[in-house]
C-alpha cells in the first residue's frame, strides 16, 4: 500500500512536470498567442480525479513555479491556479459525470478565468495584452481537454494512483 | 481566504516593491530543469547540423568563412590607426578615451512563453559573473538588458517590451531621445521629440549612454516612420530594431570598462 502511495506521488509531480515543459517550450510566433494552458489543463484532471490529494495548495506551489519559470509577477500564476482549483473542487462532482465535450465546455470556462486573472495582474504592471487574443489559449485547451484527459487517466489508471 | 492574502502579499511585493529579488534566483534554480527539458529539440538540431554534415558542404563553409575572416582582417587593419586617432582627437577634446568593451558570448535556452512579455532566458548567471542591468548585444545591436540572474541562468528583459525603454540619440546628429518597447517584436516607439527635431527616416539610433545603463554607441534602431501632426506637440515616431530579437541564437553579454555616460 505504502510503496503505491510513493508511486503515485511520483506520477503526479512527472505529469506537473511535464506540463511545466509544454508551457515554457518555444513555439513559433503565429502559434504563440494559442499556447494551450497544459498547467491548468493537468490540474483541473487532478482535482476532479483526486480531489483530496491536489487542491488550493498544489495550485499555490505550481502557480509560483510558473510564475518563476515565466517570468512573471510573483503570485500571477498562483492567483489565476488557485481560482481554477477552487472552482474545480466545488464542480468536481458535477463534472465527473458530464459527457465529454459538456466537460469542454466547463475547461473552457476555467481556462478563461484563468486568462482574464493574469491579464488583469499583467494590467497592473502595465503589460496587458491590446487585444482579445489573450482567451485564445481557453479555445485550445477546450479543443486538447478529451486528449489530456484520456491520456491522464490512462497513466492514473495504469499506476493505479490513487 | 488566508490563500487570497498570501497571494496579494505576494504580488505587493514583488510588484511595488522588489523585495522578492533573492527568492526569485532561488526558485529559478528550480525552473531550470524545464528550461534543460525544453531546449532538448533545438541541442538536437544543432548536434545534427554539426554532426550529419556532408564533407563538400563543410569543406564550402570552410572555403566561405576563410574570406569573410580575410575581409575581416582587411577591414580591421585600419582599426588600430583609426582608434590612436580617435583617442588623440578625444584628447585634444578634453574627454576621455572609450575603452573596449569585454564581451561573454551566452547561448539562449527559452524564451518567454507569454506573447506579452518579451524576456530570454539565458544558460549563464552568476557564476559566470553576470549581473543585473547587464547591457547584451548581438552580431546587429542591442538586444536589451539583464533583469534576473540565477548561478546558472540569466533572464533578460527584450528592448521591445512594452515595460522597457532605453535612452538613444540619432547618429547623423546627436538629437537625444527615449524608445520605448511597445510589445510588438519589430516596433519601437520614440516619445516626446517635438515636431521641429531634425530626424528623418531611415535615421540610425544608437545608444546615448545616458542614465548609465547602457554603454553609448551600439545600433538599437532604424527610424522607421515619422508623422507630423501639426495639431500635436509631438511628432509620432516609429523605429525598427536592429538586433535580430526573435532569431538569434547566440547572444553577447557586455561588460562595460566603466560606467557607461562617464565621459
Amino acid at each position: 500500500m505504502d510503496g503505491q502511495g510513493a508511486h503515485a506521488y511520483w506520477v503526479i509531480v512527472f505529469t506537473f512536470f511535464t506540463a511545466m515543459v509544454l508551457a515554457v517550450l518555444p513555439l513559433p510566433a503565429w502559434l504563440a498567442w494559442g499556447r494551450p494552458e497544459w498547467v491548468a489543463l493537468t490540474l483541473i484532471y487532478w482535482v476532479i480525479a483526486l480531489p483530496h490529494r491536489v487542491g488550493i495548495t498544489t495550485a499555490v506551489l505550481l502557480g509560483i513555479l510558473l510564475d518563476v519559470s515565466e517570468g512573471a509577477v510573483i503570485g500571477q500564476n498562483a492567483f489565476a491556479l488557485v481560482s481554477v482549483a477552487l472552482l474545480a473542487l466545488l464542480l468536481y462532482q458535477r463534472l465527473r459525470v458530464f459527457s465529454l465535450w459538456q466537460q469542454s465546455a466547463v475547461v473552457f470556462v476555467l481556462v478563461g478565468i484563468n486568462q482574464m486573472v493574469c491579464q488583469w495582474v499583467q494590467s497592473l504592471e502595465g503589460a496587458g495584452a491590446q487585444t482579445m487574443l489573450f482567451l485564445l489559449p481557453a479555445v485550445s485547451s477546450a479543443l486538447l481537454w478529451p486528449f489530456v484527459l484520456h491520456s491522464l487517466r490512462g497513466l492514473r489508471r495504469y499506476y493505479q494512483v490513487s | 481566504m488566508l490563500v487570497t492574502l498570501l497571494l496579494v502579499g505576494l504580488l505587493a511585493a514583488d510588484l511595488r516593491f522588489n523585495a522578492l529579488q533573492t527568492t526569485r534566483s532561488a526558485l529559478e534554480v528550480v525552473a531550470a530543469p524545464v528550461y534543460w527539458v525544453s531546449d532538448i529539440p533545438s541541442r538536437v538540431s544543432d548536434w545534427n547540423q554539426e554532426h550529419l554534415v556532408l564533407r563538400d558542404e563543410l569543406l564550402e563553409q570552410n572555403e566561405q568563412l576563410r574570406q569573410e575572416n580575410l575581409v575581416l582582417q582587411g577591414r580591421s587593419l585600419q582599426m588600430s590607426s583609426l582608434q590612436a586617432e580617435n583617442v588623440r582627437l578625444r584628447a585634444l577634446l578634453n574627454s576621455s578615451a572609450l575603452l573596449r568593451d569585454d564581451v561573454l558570448v551566452a547561448e539562449l535556452i527559452g524564451v518567454s512563453p507569454d506573447p506579452v512579455r518579451h524576456q530570454l532566458v539565458l544558460n549563464k548567471g552568476s557564476n559566470d559573473g553576470v549581473f543585473v542591468g547587464q547591457p547584451l548585444i548581438d552580431a546587429d545591436g542591442l538586444l536589451g538588458q539583464i533583469v534576473e540572474v540565477s548561478p546558472i541562468n540569466a533572464r533578460a528583459l527584450l528592448i521591445t517590451d512594452a515595460t522597457h525603454s532605453i535612452p538613444v540619440q540619432v547618429n547623423r546628429n546627436g538629437v537625444r531621445a527615449i524608445a520605448e518597447g511597445t510589445g510588438s517584436l519589430t516596433l519601437l516607439e520614440v516619445h516626446h521629440v517635438s515636431a521641429t527635431t531634425d530626424i528623418r527616416e531611415g535615421d540610425l539610433l544608437v545608444s546615448s549612454g545616458l542614465g548609465g545603463r547602457f554603454p553609448v554607441g551600439y545600433p538599437v534602431a532604424v527610424v522607421n516612420e515619422i508623422e507630423r501632426d501639426p495639431g500635436e506637440a509631438f511628432a509620432r515616431i516609429t523605429a525598427t530594431p536592429s538586433a535580430a530579437l526573435e532569431r538569434s541564437r547566440h547572444v553577447l553579454l557586455v561588460f562595460t570598462s566603466k560606467p557607461a555616460g562617464e565621459n
